[in-house]
């Protein structure tokens, strides 16, 4: 296969994995934004969502105020910003068109439909009338896209690039996540180094005291502190999950309450659950041996490491280190393995 | 004007013989039919991605998929009866062996020159002609291994009509795609039709195409890599391109996928480099290599052209095949195939004037008003004056070019069109059309039956080309 086909492949199956990621975020936010909350908290969420991302900084650059419909709108619909859906879509629909003859008629007529799609939504403001319905659309069109991925394609190197694709960036997107979720609610228990995402969200992060230690797990405070807090930790908790589709599946692993340990151990370990950083890494591992050639040898061992590491890990260790200083490690070698991936595979070789 | 040649009805208006079985059927259809198949059509182009991109054009904000633009499609086939088809075969195989002799020759001994049928200067002086391509063996000798022949009908002045070659196109001809897409679309949105008429299948023509392409390959190759090669995305004709290279299972590569060393093309891939040995190309000469034509061109690959003179690598089409479609070599086909084929052309050229000739410029100035004059090197319907829709104004423009420099310059009779029943804001009203069959070169001439009719919509118009308002249509060659 060429190797700018497999780039486009690669980067197809990245944006249209980061639509469905950005439109979850939002639904939970929104979601959570129906509460009874005050209008800190109900800021606060937003903010987060925007840190994820790492673009608080070009948000405040160019709106006024941190509200429902401004956020919605910089992540959906604003062509400058490169994680919008907008962006997303877009890109999926031309890197997909540059190799359309690789793909079945059925992905790419399924890439440049939900494109097409999309204009109609934006064109009826869809996502500001009825935003709940426009997030689940996304996801939906993401899924229709994995799935005729999966149900028509040769399972080539074509295939796998795209899975490798795909799996990267929910890696990614999961540990983005989690980072910022445990972080707005615990960061000293969580692991003190803030970093740059902590930096930029201390200012409206809730009174530490909020939160102790117990021993060598961890505690939200809520649990002696009264009823609101638990309250608090329930939705927030289960929003997290929710945005991964994990709260039902939480309660079958679990059959307990929500804690966020679990939480972290859910998304972070359980090979089972399908969003979770070890399943995302399992699936990277077992494409990329399939494409293997002569110089893609160390690229393997990274993703043979970061796989093993999750397999063996243990959440009560990864929490003893800090998640934050954990997690930020494990987008770290995520990087650096999108980066092998180019280098071996995707940027041609000089003649 | 002389009275026109309708496809569907004869001068009495009485239904021709072989579209009697579709007249019926669309008398059977309530009113609306039409318009909502027309719609389903719009709809499912747009979803398949079926579009080509404007030279130019604006983006329009990206609600309309940015410079992507559908090709209207007409829902109303045109009909070609087979005993015509047949007839029409002849001439194209008769005619597309000689223009590929012509070529040949003219990179060879030149007899054709040194004979005194085609004047030498016409040739040697022609931009299009390739110095480089001089004594170069290429596989089968063959140049034109996909010739588009561009074909009209006009009216006789008895009522009945008779086929012209309005053009060859023996560079990268486009439009087959729509042909197959336009099929496919017809079969979907009227099924019943294709079981009450004996439609000939056009959808084995990526098959012909590759057999064509695998035949020639480097003597020395067993099993060739086949590619097409692609300036990109943003070329209008990419659907096309990737459609092709899709139907044929085999690699759509860009310039910056390819490059050549010890005089042999590569690709590079995920497993390393791997050798290329036919490139059906989508790119012009001017652009293939930037070492040996323009410098400035990122399409192409650097040493391309050394390692097609080496015989390492077959171009399809050959490069320097320009010099035999252009418009002023156009008026010698015909004697192109008494010469290397000893026959009588089968298919008529429209009469030209050539007006480096100082009687026959004096003629077309004195009939500007009456005649069509092209510029040689124009392509696509531009560079052109209708002499019977133009203004006094446009007339006196061409006239001063004309003097100014008469051999940029030919000349032809303004043939009616014929035209077909099309379906138009105002209902089924009739547009004039031409024809576009895809003659395939290799081992053997092949082509499958009918081509890709073109559709000027406009009313009165006689621009086909879609990049001026020009719809396709499917075309069928109807077994009685």
């Amino acid at each position: 296969m060429l190797s700018r086909t497999a780039d486009h492949l690669f980067w197809m199956a990245r944006y249209m994995e980061r639509a469905e990621n950005t439109a979850r975020m939002l639904d939970v936010n929104y979601q959570m934004s129906l509460l009874p909350q005050s209008e800190e908290a109900a800021e606060r969420g937003w903010r987060g969502l925007l840190s994820i991302n790492e673009i608080s900084g070009d948000f405040a650059r160019r709106y006024r105020e941190v509200s429902p419909r401004t956020v919605i709108e910089y992540m959906v619909n604003d062509a400058a910003n490169g994680s919008s859906i907008r962006s997303c879509l877009m890109a999926a629909r031309e890197n997909a068109r540059a190799v359309r003859g690789t793909l079945t008629t059925e992905v790419w007529e399924t890439q440049n439909q939900t494109w097409l799609e999309f204009q109609r939504m934006i064109d009826g403001d869809a996502f500001q009338r009825s935003p709940g319905e426009a997030f689940e659309w996304v996801k939906f069109r993401s899924h229709l896209s994995r799935g005729v991925t999966v149900g028509t394609m040769l399972q080539d190197e074509a295939f796998h690039f795209l899975r490798i694709g795909s799996f990267l960036e929910r890696a990614d997107n999961t540990a983005r996540l989690l980072d910022v979720k445990f972080h707005s609610v615990a960061p000293d228990s969580f692991g003190s180094a803030p970093g740059a995402i902590g930096a930029r969200m201390r200012g409206s992060l809730p009174p530490s005291s909020m939160v102790q230690s117990q021993g060598d797990g961890v505690q939200v405070q809520g649990q002696e502190g009264g009823g609101k807090d638990v309250e608090f930790d329930f939705y927030h908790w289960s929003a997290v999950l929710r945005s991964v589709s994990g709260f039902e599946v939480y309660r079958k692993v679990y059959r307990n309450v929500i804690r966020p340990e679990r939480v972290a151990e859910l998304l972070i370990l359980r090979r089972d659950m399908p969003r979770s950083l070890a399943a995302c890494m399992h699936e990277v591992v077992s494409n990329l041996q399939r494409v293997a050639n002569e110089q893609s040898k160390d690229t393997l061992r990274l993703a043979g490491r970061l796989d093993a590491d999750l397999q063996y890990g243990r959440i009560d260790e990864i929490l003893a280190t800090g998640l934050h200083a954990y997690l930020t490690q494990f987008l770290e070698r995520v990087n650096a393995l999108g980066a092998g991936v180019s280098r071996d595979f995707l940027v041609p070789v000089a003649p | 004007m002389k009275p026109g040649f309708d496809e569907m009805h004869d001068p009495s208006g009485a239904v021709r013989e072989h579209y009697g079985g579709y007249d019926r059927w669309l008398h059977e259809q309530p009113p609306q039919v039409m318009q909502t198949r027309r719609d389903e059509a719009e709809v499912i182009f747009r979803r398949v991605g079926i579009t080509f991109a404007v030279y130019g054009a604006k983006d329009d904000g990206g609600t309309n998929g940015g410079t992507e633009r559908l090709i209207p499609f007409d829902l109303i086939p045109r009909v070609i009866p087979a005993h015509e088809w047949r007839e029409m075969e002849r001439g194209l195989r008769q005619r597309v062996t000689a223009l590929n002799r012509f070529i040949h020759d003219v990179y060879h001994g030149q007899e054709i020159l040194k004979a005194g049928v085609v004047p030498a200067d016409q040739v040697l002086g022609n931009a299009q002609y390739r110095a480089e391509m001089q004594g170069v063996a290429v596989a089968g000798d063959i140049y034109s291994h996909i010739a588009g022949i561009d074909i009209v009908r006009a009216a006789n002045p008895d009522g009945s009509g008779s086929y012209y070659v309005l053009e060859d196109n023996l560079r990268v001809p486009s439009g087959v795609s729509y042909m197959l897409e336009n099929r496919k679309m017809m079969m979907r949105l009227f099924p019943e039709l294709f079981g009450r008429h004996r439609v000939a299948p056009v959808a084995h023509y990526p098959d012909l195409l590759l057999e064509t392409l695998r035949s020639v390959a480097p003597a020395a190759v067993n099993d060739p890599t086949v590619v097409v090669l692609t300036p990109g995305m943003y070329n209008s004709a990419y659907f096309e391109h990737a459609f092709l290279a899709q139907q044929m299972g085999i690699e759509l590569v860009e310039g910056q996928d390819l490059y050549v060393r010890d005089n042999f093309v590569y690709m590079r891939t995920t497993q390393g480099p791997k050798r290329v040995d036919v490139i059906y190309r989508r790119v012009d000469d001017d652009f293939l290599d930037p070492r040996a034509f323009r410098a400035d061109s990122t399409l192409g690959c650097a040493g391309l052209l050394a390692a097609y003179r080496a015989g390492n690598v077959t171009l399809a089409n050959a490069i320097g095949t320009g010099v035999a479609d252009d418009k002023s070599i156009y008026p010698y086909v015909p004697k192109m195939i008494d010469f290397y084929l000893g026959e009588k052309p089968i298919l008529n050229n429209v009469p030209t004037y050539v007006c480096r000739d100082p009687d026959d410029l004096g003629h077309v100035l004195e009939h500007l008003g009456e005649l069509v004059v092209k510029e040689v090197h124009g392509a696509g319907g531009y560079g052109m004056l209708v002499g019977p829709a133009a203004t006094a104004d446009e007339i006196e423009r061409f006239r001063g070019a004309l003097q100014a420099d008469p051999s940029r310059y030919i000349a032809q009779p303004t043939l009616a069109l014929s035209t077909c029943p099309t379906f138009v804001e105002s209902g089924i009203a009739p547009r004039h059309i031409d024809l576009r069959p895809f003659v395939l070169s290799g081992k053997t001439v092949q082509m499958v039956p009918g081509g890709l009719t073109r559709v000027a919509l406009k009313e009165g118009s006689l621009v086909v080309n879609s990049s001026q308002g020009g719809g396709t249509k499917d075309t069928w060659i109807l077994e009685a």
